[in-house]
């Protein structure tokens, strides 16, 4: 192209007079852009969290299992303990301490209950690396009467479920920029065949085809980006009411477009309106060519 | 300026004209008559690249049409002043900015300079500020030839540029015609009306050209 990208952005404003204003495609292109924007927002604000929750989770994953000794059988614990020690893949097995059983019954027995004197199992913190065996340890352990709760059991799936949300979710990014490159390529040509005589005249006066696709382009690109904008803006808004649970706010944990995360919304409409400026050039070009 | 070689050109079915030689030599001013139908305006298509022959060749400025890339043949018109016959415009601008769209579509807006002089020529300086739709038909006549030469092009093409005037107006058009001539300009005239043509006698230096039945040929002697 003649003229370069920027010359694109820029657009000609000399040009894009010649053509007639018309309403209809103008704001079906301005509408739909805003419609896609904002599914473009949520299926985004689920694809980071998704992301987010996958990492933290997977991250968590391993090290952490918790062995669970019946009030019953505490004075097994030494033996136990002496058991997971000299399991391979344990790196660290600690009883947890008075205080610390305390600490975890407190929400539901309160503060001042003497654990000591209640039936309560007693727990022993294990850490774990990568070879550890989790099903052959609760074997051993159910001879003592023990149980092992294996976090990474739940956690594995559900890290799994997350990072195919994700993946999920950037498919369909991918699929609502197509269908935007779709209409815009269909207002393009809409647009170019409902202007024949316009064109005609244009080309009477010496316009080159870059000339006349010139004087579309700059149009439809503001016009899908204004309205990607205002989609992005109301999906941004409709959604933060959606993620905040006032009642519950530790939950807001996965609010997505935090710190830089903001930026994707910046780049929507920056998106919108170069792949608008894309399709209407590809469009222009190709209808052009079919107009004599 | 503007050659065809041994031109046939039919739209798709059986050809229109055949074996059509034409040579617009520099400064040189042409009648093309011929009976309605005939292929006056197809021809003048031909002539600034709209049309391609369906044989033989026609060159503008020494380039052949057909053998040229699309930016090309938009940058041969831009020396090719045509008035089209139904003298389109962009309904939405002014006269004024109708008048100076090859000005403004090329990037030559040193020439707008030119805008009131040549509207004030053809006699349009009141009606600039209009609308080409609130023209009468001589008015849009003139527009579409004030148009045609803003950008000072070499060769000027009309289509029956006085087809639905007044006697009165045919001859002022034809008059600004010849003043162009007179510049040096190439002036190629299609019109079916013979009277006109008779009137022009002293006017130009002109060959008068009938098309009809297929064939191009000269009529009578040149004026
Ligand atoms: N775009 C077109 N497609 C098919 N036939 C056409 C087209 N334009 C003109 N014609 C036909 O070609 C013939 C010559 O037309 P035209 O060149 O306009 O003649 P003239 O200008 O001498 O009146 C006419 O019979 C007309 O119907
Ligand atoms: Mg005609």
């Amino acid at each position: 192209m003649g003229g370069g990208f920027l010359a694109l952005l820029r657009g000609d404003v000399q040009a894009e007079r010649a053509i007639p204003k018309r309403g209809f495609t103008a704001q079906l292109t301005t509408v739909v852009a805003g419609v896609l924007s904002f599914l473009a927002v949520f299926v985004l604000a689920l694809s980071l969290s998704a992301s987010r929750i996958a990492k933290d989770w997977a991250s968590d994953l391993g090290g952490a299992t918790t062995v669970q000794l019946p009030a019953d059988r505490a004075d097994d614990i030494e033996s136990v303990l002496q058991l997971l020690r000299n399991t391979p893949g344990v790196t660290e097995a600690r009883a947890l301490t008075a205080d610390e059983e305390q600490a975890l019954l407190a929400p539901w027995l309160g503060a001042n209950m003497p654990v000591d004197l209640l039936p309560v199992p007693k727990l022993i913190d294990v850490t774990t690396d990568e070879t550890f065996d989790a099903a052959a340890v609760a074997g051993q352990l159910a001879v003592v009467g023990a149980t092992l709760n294996d976090h990474d059991g739940w956690r594995e799936p559900l890290a799994e479920v997350a990072s195919r949300l994700r993946t999920l979710g950037w498919a369909t990014v991918a699929l609502i920029t197509l269908a935007l490159l779709g209409l815009v390529t269909l207002a393009a040509r809409l647009s170019l065949t409902s202007n024949t005589q316009t064109i005609g005249v244009l080309r009477l006066v010496g316009a080159t085809d870059t000339y006349i696709a010139h004087a579309f382009m700059r149009r439809l690109m503001l016009r899908a980006a204004t309205g990607a904008a205002i989609g992005t803006v109301i999906g941004f808004l409709v959604m933060r009411r959606i993620a905040t649970i006032d009642s519950a706010p530790e939950f807001n944990v996965a609010m997505p477009f935090d710190g830089w995360q903001a930026l994707w919304l910046v780049l929507i409409p920056v998106l919108s309106g170069g792949a608008a400026l894309l399709a209407t050039q590809f469009a222009a070009h190709r209808t052009l060519r079919e107009i004599p | 300026m503007i050659d065809l070689k041994n031109v046939a050109f039919g739209y798709g079915g059986a050809l229109l004209f055949s074996r059509v030689d034409l040579e617009l030599a520099p400064g040189s001013f042409h009648f093309l008559t011929g009976p309605s139908g005939a292929g006056k305006t197809t021809l003048l298509k031909l002539c600034y690249g709209a049309l391609h022959a369906t044989e033989g060749q026609v060159t503008a400025f020494g380039m052949a049409f057909d053998a040229q890339s699309r930016d090309a043949t938009a940058k041969a018109r831009r020396r090719i002043g045509v008035v089209h016959q139904e003298c389109s415009f962009l309904d939405h601008l002014t006269v004024a900015e109708n008048v100076a769209l090859p000005l403004t579509v090329t990037g030559r807006q040193d020439l707008l300079g030119n805008l009131e002089d040549v509207l004030r020529w053809v006699g349009l300086a009141r009606q600039s500020g209009q609308l080409p739709p609130q023209l009468s038909g001589g008015e849009r006549q003139r527009a579409a030839l004030a148009r045609a030469v803003i950008s000072g092009p070499e060769v000027i093409l009309a289509d029956e540029p006085t087809g639905n005037v007044d006697w009165e107006m045919s001859v002022q058009v034809l008059r600004l015609l010849a003043d162009l001539n007179a510049a040096g300009k190439t002036v190629l005239f299609a019109t079916h009306d013979l009277a006109l043509i008779r009137h022009a006698k002293g006017l130009v230096q002109a060959r008068v050209l009938r098309l009809n039945r297929g064939k191009l040929q000269q009529a009578g002697a040149d004026l």
